[in-house]
């Protein structure tokens, strides 16, 4: 245990914000200048989060092209793409306040693609009544991040920590009250004392093998809050994203914005049919994700899929230079990864894992978690998105609940009598987990188990699930997770990507296990869960979110909790549609 | 199956060398691929950066056969496999380990721009019109993988990097790109003539576009962003007619 002997670099902090996407800054911003001290920890260095890769646009009721358009639209949009299942109270602020986030945006320097009268200008997008994305052509999320990475730069009171990775959060009695991290370029520990956190981590596409996320996906916020006592809601809701690339197989599961289909890309089969219109003959194209994505999977299955197994997205029609203007990194990748001219002839796209709407359960006003001084925001947050998040929705999400998770946190901090205190003990143990995979002088690669965990995650508890395929998920996740324990890391602890895996894959394998167990329970089908053996809506089940819980034992439990209902007056909105 | 013969640098600056790596070859395989094909099979302890693996976030820079590349989009397959490919960190900052450099100045330089001044800071929403932002708009195209940074020679080969005396520097290409993004917003109004001409280091450009043949988003650098400072800096200081005129008037 010599390795406990090296003095521990500390820092003192108001607030750890750890994620740096949009809901990470942003709540950094928030926190800031309302006095906090401000630590955000991010595992990759400023800017490359995953917020950079959204590419349609940020969702909000600006009415700049579609004057008619307003938050009750919107609330009433991404509660019916959520199948309902969504706390009505974070898609009503979500909607209310979105645009006051864009606006404000504005003035910190993005520059989004304008009207011809000079206002934002905004597109059609899946699930949205009207024209209501903003955009920048399909780099969105790379304005976005790029506007609040300036903006946090030049924000007195936030430091920012690169390439750092948290481990473990510490907490005093019921309390937050730290964390513990490692810098990714040394391998050395770093401790930050806090009085309140914000995770702002993303999701865990990771634990699939098909999917659209990046490396960081790995459910670090939501298993670090688990671990802490927070619950879980609804994670068998995954979001699969219709239109991933499908071939050359390198690039398998990357990202084909919605934008395609919101300039009118179109579906056709191998037969050349346009089979939305078996599915959704209203909405076409511009059906809901969850829709959508399960229409591809069933002509696929079906036999009338694409030469590698997807089906034709075809956006030729608009003409050259206009693809060029509005979809330019959808035309280099393509061109460059698959040798297709989108310009030309179709894509081949198929659905890829993209999103997960469940997370850790929120207060909506604050974003506090059930743990005092835990917060979180952005996509480990749950409850927005209910059963199916729409296209857009995430961006303004990040923003509208960023700004809330750092208010409340700054709020938490302000109304704190005395400090909570790290125990020496918890971060000591803390450290020598971290270090077990390094001295161990056998044991498989973090690799491999990963690929095994992905295949179990991509097969067993994948876009449509069975009783059977899940109880075989969750032995096969126990197995995984006693591999886990046991991988070796070779090397040292520098820059050292296998030791990080070390740890990510345990992770990873007990983010798993709360979407398997979830997805076991639901039997029903809804938005991202698909039960092929309970194919209808429930009844019971559209009353009810998913709780996963850790037990004083140490094992997870999964229950049920009521959903929260809806005031008359938001009620009413649905009413008077149906007259 | 194909197979590429890849050699990759491993180790610090001081002991690292090129280690030789067999890779089976797939359809469409990226560097980028490679170096996963690696980690996950021979050595997981390869250090290397990156992230959306789709040229959106500028993570995964090197110097692929000498050419500074996004390795996730550099195709196998666009190189002669009977040959060896050459995978090395990139050369102009220094090396942490394997692949990985610390490109931590670049953050530096950064954070000495002044930011983004509205010229009103009323709520409502701007009226801005597309012909205005167009040009803004190429420049914030920037990922900031630092491949224009990585070929300059004013930073590669001069090591102009000075942050601490403020002295010879020169911020780069990438921030002459970010510079430009904000001298040409039409809602900003902060002044950054002088910082562009004293501390940036504008005058060290000496126009041998290298940056923009590298850039992965076709960011005309030299032409767009850096040539158009450079007369900004010129009208503002070196105008024969102004000169005179501040002379005469003492205004400025």
């Amino acid at each position: 245990m010599a390795n406990l002997n090296e003095k521990l670099e500390t820092h003192e902090c108001d607030v750890i914000v750890i994620g740096a996407g949009g809901a990470g800054l942003r709540a950094a911003i928030e926190a800031a200048e309302r006095g906090q001290k401000v630590a955000v920890v991010c595992k990759s260095l400023l800017g490359k989060a995953h917020t950079v890769m959204a590419e349609g646009g940020i969702a909000a009721a600006m009415g700049n092209v579609d004057p008619a358009d307003n938050w009750q639209t919107h609330f009433k949009d991404t509660v019916k793409g959520a199948k309902y299942m969504n706390h009505w109270r974070m898609a009503q602020l979500h909607a209310q306040e979105a645009p006051d986030r864009i606006r404000e945006l504005e003035r910190w320097g993005a520059v989004f693609d304008r009207t011809p009268d000079g206002k934002i200008l905004q597109r059609p997008f899946g699930g949205h009544t009207y024209r209501r994305l903003c955009h920048v052509g399909d780099r969105t999320g790379l304005e976005i991040i790029r506007t609040l990475q300036d903006k946090v730069v030049h924000t007195p009171g936030v430091e920012v920590f690169m390439e750092c990775t948290i481990s473990h959060l510490l907490k005093d009695g019921d309390r937050v009250c730290g964390a513990l991290g490692y810098w990714r370029e040394n391998g050395s520990f770093v401790l930050f004392k806090a009085k309140a956190i914000v995770l702002a981590t993303g999701g865990i596409g990771k634990s699939f093998k098909i999917t659209s996320n990046s490396w960081e996906y790995t459910g670090d916020g939501h298993v670090l809050a688990y671990d802490a006592g927070a619950e879980l809601i609804d994670m068998e809701f995954v979001q699969f994203h219709p239109t991933g690339m499908v071939w050359p197989p390198g690039v398998a599961g990357l990202l084909v914005t919605e934008a395609v289909r919101g300039e009118g890309g179109i579906l056709t089969n191998s037969q050349g049919e346009r089979f939305m219109s078996k599915y959704d003959p209203e909405r076409m194209e511009l059906s809901t994700r969850d829709i959508v994505a399960k229409s591809i999977y069933q002509e696929v299955k079906e036999g009338r899929g694409s030469p590698h197994g997807g089906v034709f997205l075809d956006i030729s029609h608009r003409g050259a230079e206009y693809i060029k203007k509005k979809l330019p990194s959808m035309y280099h990748q393509f061109k460059e990864l698959a040798d297709v001219d989108i310009t030309k002839g179709p894509m081949e796209v198929g659905p890829t894992v993209h999103y997960v709407m469940g997370g850790v359960k929120v207060d909506p006003e604050t974003c506090q978690s059930n743990v005092p001084g835990l917060f979180a925001a952005g996509e480990v947050a749950g409850g927005m998105h209910g059963a199916n998040r729409l296209g857009g929705n995430s961006l303004s999400d990040l923003l509208v609940f960023g700004r809330r998770a750092g208010l409340g946190a700054s709020d938490y901090v302000k109304g704190l009598s005395n400090q909570p205190k790290v125990d020496d003990t918890d971060v000591e143990k803390a450290i020598q987990e971290m270090l077990a995979p390094l001295d161990r002088s056998e044991g498989e690669t973090p690799y491999e188990v990963h690929r095994d965990l992905q295949r179990v995650m991509q097969t067993e508890v994948g876009i449509v699930r069975t009783e059977e395929d899940l109880k075989k998920a969750l032995t096969d996740l126990k197995e995984i997770q006693a591999r886990a324990e046991k991988v070796k890391a070779d090397g040292l602890r520098q820059y050292n990507p296998g030791w990080h895996l070390a740890k990510d894959i345990k992770t990873m394998a007990k983010v798993s296990e709360a979407i398997a167990r979830c997805a076991l329970q639901r039997e029903e089908s809804r938005g991202g869960h698909t039960r092929l053996d309970f194919p209808e809506y429930s009844n019971h089940w559209s009353k009810h979110n998913s709780i996963i819980r850790k037990e004083s034992d140490g094992s997870m439990t999964v229950s049920t909790a009521p959903l929260p209902e809806m005031p008359p007056e938001l009620k009413k909105l649905f009413e008077e549609e149906k007259h | 199956m194909a197979e590429a013969l890849l050699k990759v640098y491993r180790g610090d600056e001081k002991t690292g060398k090129l280690v030789d790596y067999k890779i089976p070859v797939e359809a469409g395989m990226v560097v980028l691929d490679a170096v996963h094909y690696i980690q996950g099979y021979y050595s997981p302890d390869l250090a290397v950066r990156w992230n959306c693996k789709a040229a959106k976030c500028g993570s995964c820079s090197a110097e692929v056969n000498g050419k500074p590349s996004l390795m996730c989009k550099t195709r196998l397959d666009d190189f002669d496999l009977s040959q060896p490919i050459e995978v090395r960190p990139i050369k102009t900052f220094p090396l942490i380990k394997d692949l990985v450099t610390d490109v931590s100045w670049n953050y530096e330089v950064n954070k000495t721009i002044a930011p983004f001044k509205p010229k009103t800071e009323n709520t409502d929403e701007w009226k801005v019109y597309q012909e205005d932002v167009d040009r803004v708009q190429e420049f914030r195209k920037c990922i900031e993988c630092f491949l224009c940074q990585d070929v300059c020679h004013v930073l590669r080969n001069h090591d102009k990097k000075d942050l601490v005396n403020k002295k010879d520097l020169f911020a780069g290409p990438r921030f002459m790109v970010r510079l430009a993004g904000l001298e040409m917003h039409p809602m900003d109004v902060a002044n950054r003539i002088p910082y562009i001409k004293n501390e940036a280091g504008v005058g060290y450009c000496n126009i041998t576009k290298c940056c923009t043949e590298v850039c992965p988003e076709e960011i005309h650098i030299t032409d767009n962003a850096i040539i158009p400072l450079k007369e900004r800096v010129v009208d503002e200081y070196y105008d024969p007619i102004l000169k005179m005129w501040r002379a005469i008037t003492g205004k400025s």
